[in-house]
């Protein structure tokens, strides 16, 4: 049996959980435990579920509390939302967004973790991190004071500058705690070879790296596409991100909830598939971190 | 390829190189690669955090409001004084951010200890249940805010509909005034606690075996094991886990606003200090005590933050 270090499942490495062979406990733990996990999953998938249904029926049908879970399921509210509501303009905004806010933060924030691991430049890498700690409120109001002024609200570029300041720290987070985990020696026996420090980092470093930065990314993409805030007040009418789009569609007197559960459906399918196929690297990047004491 | 240009940059890094302009500029950056690496992101982050951060603290004591492009003068600490006499608004916002935070923490972080030990040790299906951890997770909030507002309306939600099965009649839920924040509240603990999950069980993972088996054999039970063993083991990364998750939880917004709209709901029953400054700003233009709000609002943030690293240096020793 190998036995794991913390850093060894820090981010990007696909976790390796340590099996143990041992007596699993009594009979009645056994039994206790497939029904707490039952419970556990039941409580957690039957709510994404129940707005899963409710974006197939009539409004009638949701009005009617005996066709719970028996009814004629309709593809209505997904045409309306899609056709009516110009939902493929939001969709495209958001992947844009996020697509866009990702790369350059990746550009910027991974160079900079790797100067941060390396030369453990503990304030820098304070300065970065206070992102996360700030409310976001306390920034949109100089941004939206500045960029009003500008007259650039409404603009992609106003929006993506909002979402890196989300991506960016979290790309930093990530990327140093990776980094902290490759090994030195790498990069000295490259260099010894020839290599200029700066060659090291781009033929040795960055290509081991690919693991972790594709944790950094695809959580910062799912971050900013989920990002409601700064969207809110940063986007105009044609760049209007889907939470905002979705958040508009109650302001009407009477909610349509079948097509606002098939709005809401469209936002989280993408980001759910997303995480399915990855779900190793957003566990070991949502974790990055936490173990190291 | 690398094989190719390894040994021509070879001669750059040996004694007698020739001093060509390009060789300059590489021996230059790979000098100075610390500050080459780190700047572009420290001025990123110098423009886009720092200002805004002294921009607010100098709107905190201007009378600014109305229109951004509008006269500003300079009123001093007159916004503090207001906010910090504000027991309508400012008071109560304060409370529900702490009570929200606190509850939630509590409720997330013992289920989700409870779940990262069912999930510890590996059992057959196990694949399948990290994929119903993780979709909350990454669920949209605001989409997820939605979802349970149909969910807990009162007429037609299926919440009621549960609780008429077992004969209790129907809550108000969201639109009831007090059970509104209790509520958001099981809404944040529904999508967050898979988060607290994972941290813990990357925590658990990670323990030797070694003292829980000592203390097997000494005849230690489950219970005795756990909270005399594991828990101390674990504290550095339910500290963790609970910093992490605090910060998170003090600034939500998404489903508070997404679910009751401005001002938390006609009798600001969500307001929390977020929304709250949320609203002043963006609904009401008051930026000037927006600022303030949000200066007060900062260091409750960096204070609670302070006292858990503390904690968990504590801990650590």
């Amino acid at each position: 049996m190998t036995v794991l270090t913390p850093s060894q499942t820090s981010a990007g490495k696909p976790q390796v959980l340590r099996r143990r062979r041992k007596p699993l406990g009594t009979r009645a733990y056994k039994a206790f435990r497939v029904v707490a996990l039952i419970a556990v999953v039941l409580f957690l998938i039957a709510p994404l579920f129940w707005m899963f249904l409710a974006s197939l029926k009539t409004n009638v049908d949701i009005y009617d509390t005996g066709k719970a879970l028996f009814f004629t399921p309709t593809g209505e509210n997904y045409a309306n939302v899609l056709q009516r509501n110009n939902y493929f303009v939001f969709i495209f905004n958001s992947f844009w967004v996020a697509f866009v806010s990702t790369v350059l933060s990746i550009v910027l924030g991974v160079p900079a973790a790797y100067a941060m691991s390396r030369f453990t430049m503990h304030r820098s890498a304070l300065v970065v991190l206070m992102a996360r700690v700030i409310p976001g409120v306390s920034l949109l109001v100089p941004w939206y004071y500045v960029f009003s002024n500008l007259r650039m609200v409404g603009r992609f570029e106003v929006l993506i500058l909002s979402h890196m300041f989300v991506a960016l720290p979290l790309i930093v987070y990530i990327m140093m705690s990776y980094f902290d985990s490759l090994p030195l020696e790498l990069e000295e026996s490259a260099q010894v070879d020839g290599l200029t420090p700066i060659g090291a980092f781009r033929r040795i470093t960055l290509p081991l790296s690919v693991a972790g930065i594709a944790t950094a990314g695809i959580l910062s993409f799912i971050f900013s596409w989920n990002n409601f805030m700064f969207a809110l007040v940063l986007s105009g009418s044609s760049t209007k991100t889907l939470p905002v789009a979705i958040f508009d569609f109650v302001s009407y007197a009477s909610i349509d909830w079948g097509g606002l559960m098939a709005a809401a459906t469209v936002v989280t399918i993408p980001i759910m598939i997303i995480a399915l196929f990855t779900q190793k690297y957003i566990v070991s990047g949502l974790t990055a971190g936490a173990t190291k004491g | 390829m690398s094989v190719t240009n390894a040994p021509r940059s070879a001669p750059a890094r040996s004694a007698g190189r020739p001093p060509s302009f390009g060789g300059n500029v590489s021996a230059w950056s790979n000098r100075h690669r610390k500050w080459l690496f780190a700047a572009p992101a420290m001025i990123f982050v110098g423009i886009l955090i720092v200002f805004p951060l002294v921009w607010t603290l100098y709107l905190s004591l201007t009378d600014s409001q109305g229109s951004v492009r509008a006269a500003t003068e300079f009123i001093g600490f007159q916004n503090y004084l207001t906010v910090l006499t504000d027991t309508e608004r400012f008071w109560p916002a304060v409370g529900r951010t702490l009570t929200f935070t606190g509850v939630a923490l509590v409720c997330e972080v013992v289920l989700g200890m409870g779940i990262a030990l069912l999930l510890w040790r590996p059992f057959r299906g196990e694949k399948w249940v990290r994929v119903a951890i993780l979709l909350p997770l990454v669920a949209t909030p605001v989409a997820v805010g939605m979802m349970w507002r149909l969910i807990f309306d009162p007429n037609i939600g299926f919440a009621n509909q549960l609780l008429g099965m077992i004969g209790i009649p129907p809550q108000p839920w969201l639109s009831g005034q007090d059970t509104a924040l209790g509520t958001t509240i099981f809404m944040d603990v529904w999508q967050w606690t898979p988060m607290v999950v994972l941290i813990l069980l990357a925590g658990l993972t990670s323990l030797s075996d070694e003292p829980d088996e000592a203390a097997r054999v000494d005849g230690a039970n489950a219970f005795q094991r756990f909270f005399y063993i594991t828990l101390p083991l674990m504290m550095p990364t339910v500290i963790v886990a609970i910093l992490l998750r605090g910060i998170d939880a003090l600034k939500t917004f998404d489903i508070l606003y997404a679910t009751k709209g401005k001002g938390g709901g006609s009798f600001n029953e969500v307001e929390t200090l977020n929304v709250y400054a949320y609203g002043l700003s963006f609904d009401y233009n008051q930026y000037g005590l927006s600022s303030a709000v949000l200066i007060l609002f900062f260091m409750i943030i960096i204070g609670s933050m302070w006292l858990l690293t503390m904690r968990k240096k504590a801990v650590s020793k």
